[in-house]
């Protein structure tokens, strides 16, 4: 879970959700919040801290907000392999 | 207080991998908007009143999917008739409206033939198709005087023992072919073969029975057959049978009966091209048909025969686009191949057509978001319950609702109850007004016919 944190600080992230991937080639396209977990991820490598801060930004609950983001980090790691 | 009302809303994250292969010309855009009303009926509002899943019909769209069929082939041809076929969906509030459009049944067991006969079918309006045909049924549907259509040899001695033990003679029957058309697959199992001369023989045999007389003739070619020329054949082979054994036999023929097998504005999987493209519509289908009819019969009346009236056995094409299933997300997953999975409460148990459609599947209110592949899941714990295996959706929450069209054709009639109860059934009147045609099933429903012997009741005492 760390190694994937640790992996998006190399993404380049554009305002409009745009990712790129300079170590395999490949682009992406994210949502809004999406965008927002990435954000925090380049400055974050603890997951929990990460949720916190989400819980904070956003108007859902502790339980829903970890499952989707738990949900979001595999499968960045199948992406970010 | 202050602090949630300054907090962004939470929408699920999504990251989806851009793909460099190129544009599909033929793929067009489906699945992509919402559908939030059926017949100008809230389904938020359907589904709040009558619960989830809920198939839900259109009586406007009924009615306005078999006038259109009935127009295109009655501005074509001069003695055309409609027979409902009651497999495809015998709820009797389809049923009814079906027959106040003038359809006549076309029924393929004694079940379905008591159902038509319950609903006020006169048995001379039905025509009793289909393999297996019991001595009783025969008996009642030959005292009343139905339409029968005899399938095999010995369907063909029983019908004439019946009848004689009727005492009626020269009772008028129709016999099913089955020939090559050269496009779709024949259709071998059912009734006579043209090619080989069995038709030819039970055309003789019935000549000689005094009981019996032939005065029809059918063939099934298939079934969603997006070809219209392969009915412009069918027509041209039955029309020159009819004129075979006429001669032959010395008949006259006052049926043509072409079965089914007209295609609905479904995605038929493993189907490149998208329904929009390949389903013909009812007047090009009309014209193939017609057209064979015109050409075939152009000398019949001056050769003093009377021109014989097209049978139209209309199922799937009158019906499928006239109904939707509702049905709620349970439950979000992703699966192990990173494919985002969800699970429904409906499942194949009660969209039995998912085993060979890819539906239109759509939210019942816009959602933002980046579409996924997604999975569908149904509520069955069993591994085939898949009711959509590919389709591209945006996020969805748990309660979010999906309609699923066109469900009309064989899933009220084709549904099982497996694991699940079978729900509502409800219909959008042409006045707006929303009526239950089939209450939801109760446990009570199901044990009804079961009888538990007293010495087997568990005590846990």
């Amino acid at each position: 879970m760390k190694n994937i944190l640790l992996a998006t600080k190399r993404l380049a992230l554009s305002e409009s959700g745009f990712v790129f991937d300079p170590v395999s080639g490949q682009s992406f396209s994210v949502n809004d919040t999406g965008l927002v977990i990435l954000r925090l991820a380049q400055h974050q490598d603890d997951i929990e801290q990460l949720t916190e801060q989400l819980l904070e930004q956003f108007d859902a609950s502790s339980v829903e907000i970890k499952r989707d983001v738990q949900d979001f980090i595999h499968r960045l790691q199948g992406f970010l392999k | 207080m202050k602090n949630i009302a300054t907090k962004n809303p939470w929408v699920a994250p999504v990251i989806v991998r851009h793909s460099s292969s190129g544009m599909n010309k033929f793929g067009g855009v489906r699945d992509a908007q919402f559908r939030d009303e059926i017949a100008g009926v809230s389904i938020a509002e359907l589904v709040e009143k009558y619960g989830s899943p809920l198939f839900v019909l259109s009586e406007e769209h009924l009615r306005q999917s078999v006038r259109r069929i009935n127009r295109a082939f009655t501005t074509r041809y001069a003695k055309v008739r409609q027979a409902w076929s009651y497999k495809t969906n015998y709820i009797n509030a389809v049923s009814a409206i079906l027959h106040q459009e003038g359809c006549d049944a076309e029924v393929v067991s004694e079940f379905e033939y008591d159902k038509a006969r319950r609903l006020g079918v006169p048995a001379s309006r039905i025509f009793f198709n289909g393999p297996y045909k019991s001595r009783g049924a025969l008996t009642k549907a030959v005292s009343e005087g139905a339409r029968i259509h005899v399938d095999h040899l010995d369907e063909l001695a029983l019908l004439e023992e019946v009848a004689a033990e009727l005492n009626i003679l020269n009772f008028p029957i129709t016999i099913r072919l089955n020939f090559d058309t050269g496009f779709a697959e024949n259709w071998g199992r059912f009734g006579f073969n043209l090619e080989n001369g069995q038709a030819m023989e039970a055309a003789r045999r019935i000549a000689a029975s005094p009981n019996l007389k032939l005065t029809g003739l059918h063939n099934h070619i298939g079934t969603f057959i997006t070809d219209p020329r392969a009915y412009t054949a069918q027509v041209g082979i039955m029309i020159n049978f009819m004129n075979n054994v006429e001669a032959a036999t010395d008949c006259t023929i006052t049926t043509l009966d072409i079965g089914g097998g007209f295609a609905s504005r479904n995605a038929m999987q493993g189907v490149y091209l998208p329904p929009e493209q390949i389903t013909p519509t009812a007047e090009q289908y009309a014209e193939a048909i017609c057209g064979a009819l015109a050409i075939g019969l152009k000398d019949r009346e001056q050769n003093g025969k009377p021109l014989p009236e097209l049978v139209l056995e209309t199922g799937r094409a009158v019906v499928d686009e006239a109904e939707w299933l509702i049905s709620s997300v349970v439950a979000n997953k992703r699966l192990p191949t990173g494919q985002r999975a969800m699970v429904l409460d409906a499942g194949v148990n009660i969209l039995f057509t998912a085993f060979w459609y890819n539906h239109e599947v759509r939210p019942a209110r816009p959602v933002e978001g980046i579409p996924e592949d997604t999975v569908l899941y149904g509520p069955l714990c069993m591994n085939i319950d898949v009711v959509r295996q590919s389709v591209s959706l945006p996020p969805l929450k748990t309660g979010d609702l999906l309609s699923f069209w066109p469900v009309g054709a064989y899933n009220n009639t084709q549904w099982m109850q497996f694991i699940q109860l079978r729900p509502a059934v409800v219909m959008v009147r042409q006045n707006g007004q929303v009526d239950v045609v089939r209450r939801a099933e109760t446990l009570d429903d199901v044990e009804e016919p079961e009888n538990l012997p007293i010495d087997l009741q568990p005590d846990f005492s």
